[in-house]
């Protein structure tokens, strides 16, 4: 009836997740109970859970992100906790335990951290950087992200019932297959990825399409700010790379479930073959992540210099040219695999060609600085933090690009630290930019400074006492994922590290603060104009937030720096005269389609993993129905009337009315 | 187990590629850092001596200057990595003085075997090498992939069930060295370290003839007994039955590792399942 599924599934003589499981029980319980008590449940159901608007589904995939951030971080804190005790002992985390953890790290910062939250900040601006409404697909969208927190939950759910994966964040066979690895934890980590790489699928292709073809008047591509490009780049990778992953990994759901013999050591089973599939999706993975964070410091560099972005056309060419290079380099991440002198090194020159356009945009970045008035808010402290300590991770990326070094350095501690200074360093640092930076657009009120500087610089500090000396252990020839260790050369590195952690929990609670102190004196940090940072791009155009339908008129677009353009010139007069002739606008419906259909997901994902054949079915059915249910909607729109968008737009042109008033007199 | 004091000359050889290659990129890494910090400070809002150019966002020589200077780097350093990738071919032999050393390295869940055809002899968890003399090591799994490394040696290589690698490295000093796994392999996986043990080429065939007196003698049996997952704390000694032993492995004539031994409930069940399979 049940499968596998029984009572021994508990872990109930383990106490951390047990512990933690039940806190965080009591709080989804305590949460709950005051949304059903405060009468704050239909509101949630019909202005968030159900909503198809690109802005409450971006601040939904972040909110996402910030919550897996902390369960991530916790893993984090575990690991470095038992390296820097495990000398001549075995730590307070027996192996079954640490690989778990460490395998759950992974997983959980690259597809439930990183991911959503790029994907959100793209959701939340990119339509209204274009000037555009929504989405292409508006309710494919709130599939795609209830898809991604199917994923979510799913990890969550083995900490207590099962295992998680002891596999590695890339379940690498033989070990990830039956023989080796028997328990459900490796099937947790595969029915994650499977169902949540279809809503990062089809959050790629909502996004591309949304580029492409819905662009207001005058908009032409080469007028986009530079985070549309990058939003471009970085999804055109997702539609290419994310089928691969759901392929090889369906490929290893075969070898579980049905006994086929692709990655397996008998019958002819290869397992080189997966880490070529896995790495040609996981390499372009890295640049989905890096290349929206490129584009968040574009657009920061830029507002808080003073200045358009220098070499516009330069900095299109490098991101093109980093979206197509990126597919040519997986093999870099085998080269200790015996591969012969050829193919290293031509993989590893390829994988140092991406450093050119890369190179490329640090120094536009700098030069968009040159001549300008540099304001050190904080998504610009994040922007600089950025430039150095990516610069950092970029020389040590190259040098493990150079096989006889990569033979030295391969799976060490130094390429862990290598690969979170350019994650941390780059994409996490462009995610805290990007989130401080649009935070008024979204919700009306800027962050508090104070606290948002204090994290910046925990977080910074913090990362350099928890990485570097990773470095330098890695070149004492540590090897990553150890549960204990002998060795007393390695034990004062891995202390310090230990410490930095700790920096970086304190940066983290400040952010948390930050966040609470923001909403308390939101009345004192409210943005009335919809121009908190003196932006140049389209989203500032409009009032923060955004009314659902963002413009009410079109906005015209003749140059780049849109906004930027009718902040000084000639639209300024028209702004100020005439009153645009309003229009009916027709919105989307708001549509439960993506939570059911992630509901039934979920059960389907929980019972494939339990091998609960009758379950599978019922969620299988459930979610296609949904799909159907869907498909013969009869209304799918509704309008908002042209009176209805004057009142609301009144208000918006009244303030920037003001702005521009005290702008052109000063 | 500092990969920067090499015991050999292809730990040298790594050692010096990542120098260079280090050396290479800090020459344009740190005056970028330096103008960063320069251009950040110098153009600062509230610096009322500082130029401020609204509209400036295009120079063609600072591009061509930009694109060139990471570009001719790659250039230099892409020469190195060509060059070195053929020099430091693991599979490329290593000269050294006397006859050379031929060592067939199996990883097992969670322990290392080494044998030596040539000498009818085999160690666990321990690797005992005359300095000077090239070593040829062919590799294999038998069970999940590992990686051998002895960082002071240099070179690390894959090792893959049904697969054979090849590292030729050589030791030049007498000594005590450790090498470990690094390649994650499961819940032993940080046991997997062995102990090196370089000794003069004068003491090595003493070492050989003491080895080929052990009461262990390796052949399917015994290896089967290794192949299952535990952790060896013993470091025992065989003869070699069978010098073929080790293509038997690599050729899965002798199956793969078989994986954890199913104790919990949840599992037995499990296999039940996979059995109707």
């Amino acid at each position: 009836m049940l499968g596998k599924l029984n009572w021994s599934a508990i872990p109930i003589d383990q106490p951390i997740p047990m512990i933690t499981s039940a806190v965080v029980a009591l709080a989804i319980l305590g949460i709950l109970a005051w949304v059903v008590v405060k009468g704050h449940m239909p509101y949630l159901w019909e202005e968030w859970i159900t909503s198809v608007d690109h802005k409450r589904i971006g601040v939904m995939y972040i909110l996402l992100a910030a919550v897996m951030l902390l369960r991530g971080f916790a893993d984090a804190i575990m690991m470095r906790g038992q390296q820097a005790v495990a000398f001549h002992s075995q730590g307070y985390l027996p192996p079954e335990h640490f690989n778990q953890i460490f395998s759950a790290h992974g997983t959980i910062m690259i597809f439930f951290v990183a991911m959503p939250f790029v994907i959100g900040l793209m959701n939340l601006v990119v339509p209204l950087q274009l000037g555009v409404r929504d989405v292409a697909f508006p309710t494919l969208n709130s599939v795609g992200f209830w898809l991604t927190a199917t994923g979510a939950l799913l990890v969550n759910i083995s900490l207590v019932i099962g295992e998680f994966a002891r596999t590695g964040w890339l379940p690498y066979p033989p070990l990830s297959e039956l023989t080796y690895s028997p328990g459900v934890g490796v099937d947790y980590y595969l029915w994650s990825l499977e169902i949540s790489g279809v809503g990062t699928l089809v959050a790629g292709i909502n996004l591309v399409t949304t580029v492409l073809k819905l662009r207001t008047r005058g908009m032409t591509l080469l007028r986009m700010p530079m985070f549309c490009w990058t939003t471009l780049a970085s999804n055109l990778l997702i539609v290419a790379a994310f089928p691969i992953l759901t392929a090889t990994l369906a490929m290893l759901i075969l070898d579980r479930y049905f006994g086929f013999h692709f990655f397996t050591n008998e019958a002819g089973g290869n397992m080189m073959m997966f880490m070529n599939l896995i790495w040609a999706w996981g390499h372009p993975e890295v640049y989905i992540l890096i290349l929206p964070a490129f584009g968040v410091f574009s657009e920061v560099v830029s507002t808080f210099s003073g200045k358009p972005l220098f070499g516009y056309r330069s900095m299109v060419l490098a991101t093109m040219a980093i979206c197509v290079i990126s597919f040519m380099v997986w093999l870099h991440h085998f080269f200790t695999m015996g591969a012969g002198p050829d193919v290293n090194a031509i993989f590893g020159i390829a994988s140092m060609i991406i450093a050119v356009p890369t190179g490329v945009k640090i120094y536009n970045w700098l030069f968009t600085m040159y001549g300008g008035r540099v304001r050190f808010a904080t998504p610009m402290l994040w922007s600089i933090g950025f430039m150095v300590t990516f610069i950092i991770g970029g020389l040590t990326g190259v040098l493990v690009a150079v096989p006889p070094a990569d033979f030295l350095l391969h799976n060490s501690l130094f390429l862990v630290a290598h690969f979170h200074n350019v994650i941390i360093g780059g994409v996490l640092f462009g995610a805290f930019a990007g989130y401080t930076y649009w935070f008024p657009k979204a919700f009306g009120f800027r962050l508090h400074e104070g606290f948002g500087k204090a994290a910046f610089w925990f977080w910074l500090i913090g990362f350099y006492v928890a990485f570097m000396p990773l470095y330098a252990v890695g070149m004492l020839g540590m090897t990553r994922r150890m549960q204990h260790y002998d060795v007393p050369e390695w034990r004062p590195w891995l202390m310090l590290a230990a410490f930095g952690a700790v920096l970086i929990l304190i940066g983290i609670v400040f952010q948390i603060l930050q966040l609470v102190v923001s909403i308390r004196h939101r009345d004192e940090l409210c943005d009335r104009t919809g121009d908190p940072w003196h932006g140049r791009s389209l989203e500032w155009a409009t009032a923060s937030p955004p009314p659902v339908f963002n413009f009410a008129i079109p906005p015209d677009v003749r140059g780049e720096g849109a906004y930027w353009a009718m902040k000084t010139h000639a639209q300024r007069q028209d702004l100020e005269k005439h009153e645009p002739e309003y229009e009916d606008i027709e919105m989307p419906r708001n549509s439960p389609t993506g939570f059911v259909c992630a509901f039934f997901a979920t059960v389907m994902g929980f019972a494939l993993i339990w091998h609960i054949w009758w379950m599978v079915a019922a969620g299988l059915v459930g979610a296609f129905a949904t799909f159907v249910a869907f498909a013969w909607r009869d209304h799918d729109e509704y309008v908002i009337p042209a009176a209805e968008v004057a009142r609301i737009d009144r208000a918006n042109l009244a303030e920037r009315r003001a702005l521009l008033g005290a702008a052109g007199s000063s | 187990m500092n990969i920067l004091d090499p015991q050999g000359p292809i730990g040298a050889a790594d050692k010096t590629i990542l120098i260079d290659s280090v050396a290479i990129m800090l020459a344009i890494v740190l005056p970028t850092i330096a103008a960063i910090f320069a251009f950040a400070f110098w153009f600062r809002a509230s610096n009322t001596k500082a130029t401020y150019w609204p509209d400036w966002e295009y120079s063609g020589r600072i591009e061509l200057v930009v694109w060139s200077i990471p570009a001719l780097t790659v250039i230099l350093l892409g020469g190195v990595a060509w060059i070195g990738s053929h020099q430091l071919d693991p599979a490329t032999p290593v000269e050294g003085t006397g006859s050379p050393v031929r060592i067939q390295v199996v990883s097992l869940d969670w322990k290392w075997l080494f044998i030596y055809p040539d000498q009818r002899i085999a160690t666990v968890n321990t690797l005992t090498v005359p300095a000077g003399a090239s070593l040829r090591f062919e590799l294999t799994s038998g069970s999940v992939m590992n990686a051998f490394f002895i960082p002071q040696f240099g070179s690390m290589i894959y090792t893959m069930n049904g697969m054979v690698t090849r590292l030729h490295l050589r030791a030049d000093n007498e000594g005590y060295y450790q090498g470990l796994s690094s390649h994650f392999s499961g819940d032993g996986f940080p046991d997997m370290l062995f102990d090196v043990h370089v000794i003069s080429p004068l003491a090595f065939p003493d070492w050989v003839a003491k080895t080929a007196r052990s009461d262990l003698v390796l052949n399917a049996e015994s290896y089967g007994k290794l192949a299952l997952q535990t952790v060896e704390r013993d470091k025992p000694t065989y003869r070699l039955d069978d010098p073929r032993l080790f293509d038997a492995i690599a050729t899965q004539m002798i199956l793969p590792g078989p994986g954890p031994k199913i104790t919990s409930e949840a599992a037995q069940s499990y296999i039940g399942a996979s059995d109707a399979r």
